[in-house]
């Protein structure tokens, strides 16, 4: 195993677990602030991809393409917000659950209608296709680089919304103490919309940048809300620093445990015997990571409510 | 609630109005034939995994369906349709139901094999005939063959033999193999070693449904093969092929594939990328002959000038199967000796040209080289290089202990 390898695998793993960062740093300010899990999140990141490869072939402008993809969401969840999240808010958390699948169920259906079932084609930037030679002898995906780099900016602008503003600390106050916030003012349910459709524009945005190294296919937005779920768990309800954390170590232990768990098995085990574990614990590695931080920390890394 | 007493309870007028109703039905049909509707249950992929893949088997079904006039062997059918989103318990649960409530005399339709494996002990217990019109899995290729079950299509090594086959021919030297950590994975990547003789440098086996590839592309950037093996039906092909040009490998690697990875729903969603690409199948839309031209006709007039993919035309051919076989069997589906007897003589014109069945009711057929090009229009599709293997059997029929 070589130090380049290892670097690249580095890569790998953070650009993973950035993208999944974007996903789950809404659903996890939803969850947190208004205790309302939803599911349909991941149907948000299609919409994303999907709105972006159709606009990116018929205009050729990838950050035209990006843009639209952020607006049309945006009003998606924002209908999705007045007709349909704004009767869950008081229910419990099984109705939210199955409301909210009830949506995946019906935006796949909707996807189906409009694109047809066969996956569509998102076009790599042309300037991006190729790979770069970072250092001598580790070429990178050029469109890999342009999502690590879109990844840390969201990230540092959500720190900073979400840390150094006035309107960032009464997300923060809204999703450590509800009853308290609102007894000091604090027009939480305002806030609440807000923080959703930043969470809906971070997940198409999430999508569009998936889009062109993933199949855009029905079902793409349930494919990646698992691992999101995970972070969400592992991070701490309600934290975005928690995600921020708890996505790239997801990010990072899914690529190690699918690239060097089988070497080190293979290393150590008959090949038979590892041939047959590696791909298991791969497959686990994530969830395993889970059990470990919930048996530590059972309310997650850093739980808003902690 | 309380209803007046002059009025029968909401129970008895229902069972009342369903015995007339069965009644009527029963002298309907007392006069043209003794048999009840043929009922056959296809349980699909609509969502899930293998969505792409079972929305192009249902058009298949439903163009079969559409020529014979919603009619097998010229008995009205019933078809059973619903979606079990490539979830094995889920899929379980559906064929249970389609056994004892609809009580189906046929049934096709899953995609993966672990699917098939799931559902295949249900169906051959209640001895309803499976016609399977994707999944070829090993397990009931060799001694736990099954005389209820028809691989239809092909046995799953097959499709790997071929393109193992091919990389042999080509003269490749080292190779890295990868595919999905599930029953039709490890058949593939068997059936390719079977036949390359080269070194292979790596087999990595990944989550099915897996997004991201990067992880192997460095190990296979790493280990530096001359080609790559890859088995990645579906979503997961396309990723992987997007993920491999970005990552600059193209140009030192050559990608290998079964016609899985390299149909229209892939070719659709990657483009460019494709051209070039070799692949193997035991069947092209440009195959010779007149069963296939009449069935792409057909295709491209119902679905818009779109070219069929493989999984489409396997669905077709089992619903043409179905009709010979409940013909031949004297219109009655209910004589499960006589349809077994009928399916297993295949003489219907199938779109791959005529074949044979082996022992283990798996196709000995033609395996043939396609290329991903462009027809006339300019639009990305396959064309047949050349015939591969011909009148090629599976390497478990031997194990079967069916004669």
């Amino acid at each position: 195993m070589t130090g380049i390898l290892f670097l690249e695998q580095l890569l790998n793993g953070l650009g993973f677990g950035l993208m999944l960062f974007l996903l789950a740093a809404g659903l996890t300010l939803v969850f947190g602030i208004m205790d309302v899990l939803n599911l349909a999140h991941g149907s948000l990141f299609m919409s994303g991809a999907y709105v972006a490869a159709q606009a990116h072939q018929q205009s050729g402008s990838f950050v035209a393409a990006i843009a639209l993809a952020v607006l049309v969401t945006v009003v998606v969840a924002a209908l999705l917000e007045v007709l349909l999240m704004r009767q869950l808010y008081k229910r419990d958390h099984l109705a939210q659950v199955l409301a909210t699948f009830g949506v995946i169920l019906v935006a796949d259906d909707i996807v189906k209608m409009i694109w047809g079932p066969s996956p569509v084609m998102a076009p790599t930037p042309a300037a991006l296709s190729g790979p770069i030679e970072i250092i001598d002898g580790l070429p990178y995906p050029a469109y890999r680089l342009v999502i690590l780099g879109a990844g840390v900016l969201v990230a540092l602008a959500l720190y900073l919304l979400v840390n150094h503003t006035r309107v960032g600390m009464r997300v923060r106050a809204g999703a450590s103490d509800r009853p308290m916030a609102e007894l000091m003012g604090v027009h939480v349910g305002r806030i609440f919309n807000g923080v959703f459709l930043l969470g809906a524009a971070l997940a198409a945005l999430a999508g569009a940048l998936m889009g062109p190294i993933v199949a855009v296919q029905v079902g793409m937005g349930e494919q990646i809300l698992i691992p999101a779920l995970v972070v969400l768990v592992i991070g701490g309800i309600g934290s975005v620093r928690g995600a921020f954390v708890a996505a790239l170590l997801v990010g990072l232990v899914d690529t190690i445990g699918r690239a060097f768990l089988p070497m080190l098995l293979r290393a150590t085990l008959p090949p038979a015997t590892a041939a047959d574990l590696g791909p298991l614990f791969a497959e686990v590695a994530m969830y395993a990571l889970m059990v470990v931080v919930l048996i530590f920390r059972p309310s997650g890394l850093f739980s808003a409510r902690a | 609630m309380r209803s007046k007493s002059t009025q029968p309870p909401v129970a008895t007028v229902l069972s009342r109005t369903l015995r007339s109703l069965m009644l009527a039905s029963a002298f309907g049909v007392a006069g043209a034939a003794l048999a009840a509707p043929v009922k056959v249950g296809l349980a699909l992929d609509i969502s899930g995994p293998f969505a792409a893949l079972g929305a192009e088997a249902r058009a298949g079904f439903a163009l079969g369906i559409k020529q014979l006039g919603g009619k097998l062997g010229g008995q009205p059918v019933e078809f059973v349709q619903a979606d079990m989103a490539g979830s094995p318990d889920q899929a379980k649960q559906l064929v249970d139901r389609m056994i004892q409530r609809d009580k189906i005399d046929l049934f096709s339709g899953p995609i993966g094999s672990n699917i098939a494996l799931a559902v295949g002990p249900t169906l051959f217990a209640a001895k309803v005939p499976y016609l399977s019109s994707n999944a070829g899995p090993s397990q009931f290729a060799g001694a736990q063959c099954n005389a209820y079950f028809f691989g239809t299509a092909y046995q799953n090594d097959q499709f790997h033999e071929a393109a193992g086959k091919f990389a042999q021919d080509r003269g490749f030297k080292k190779m890295v193999m990868i595919a999905p950590n599930y029953p039709a994975g490890k058949d593939a990547l068997g059936g390719a070693k079977r036949q390359f003789k080269g070194q292979v440098a790596d087999e990595l086996y990944t989550k099915l449904g897996q997004i991201d590839y990067a992880a192997e592309l460095a190990q296979i950037r790493a280990a530096k093969p001359d080609s790559i093996y890859f088995f990645l039906p579906g979503a997961m092909g396309i990723n992987f092929i997007k993920q491999f040009v970005g990552a600059g490998l193209s140009k030192d690697i050559t990608l290998v594939t079964s016609g899985f990875s390299a149909d229209e729903d892939v070719i659709g969603a990657v483009g460019e990328p494709m051209l070039g690409l070799f692949n193997t199948s035991h069947w092209a839309h440009d195959l010779d002959n007149a069963a296939n031209k009449a069935f792409v006709d057909a295709f491209k007039k119902e679905y818009n000038g779109r070219y069929p993919s493989v999984y489409a035309a396997q669905a077709y051919d089992v619903i043409l199967a179905m009709d010979a076989a409940v013909k031949q069997a004297g219109g009655n589906a209910q004589n499960r000796e006589a349809v077994i007897a009928a399916l297993k003589k295949a003489n219907y014109a199938s779109t791959r040209g005529s074949f044979k069945y082996a022992n283990n009711h798996y196709p000995i057929e033609n395996f043939y080289l396609r290329v991903i090009g462009k027809d006339a229009q300019g639009k990305i599709t396959n064309k047949t290089v050349s015939t591969l293997l011909t009148n090629y059997g599976d390497t478990y029929s031997d194990k079967c202990p069916m004669k």
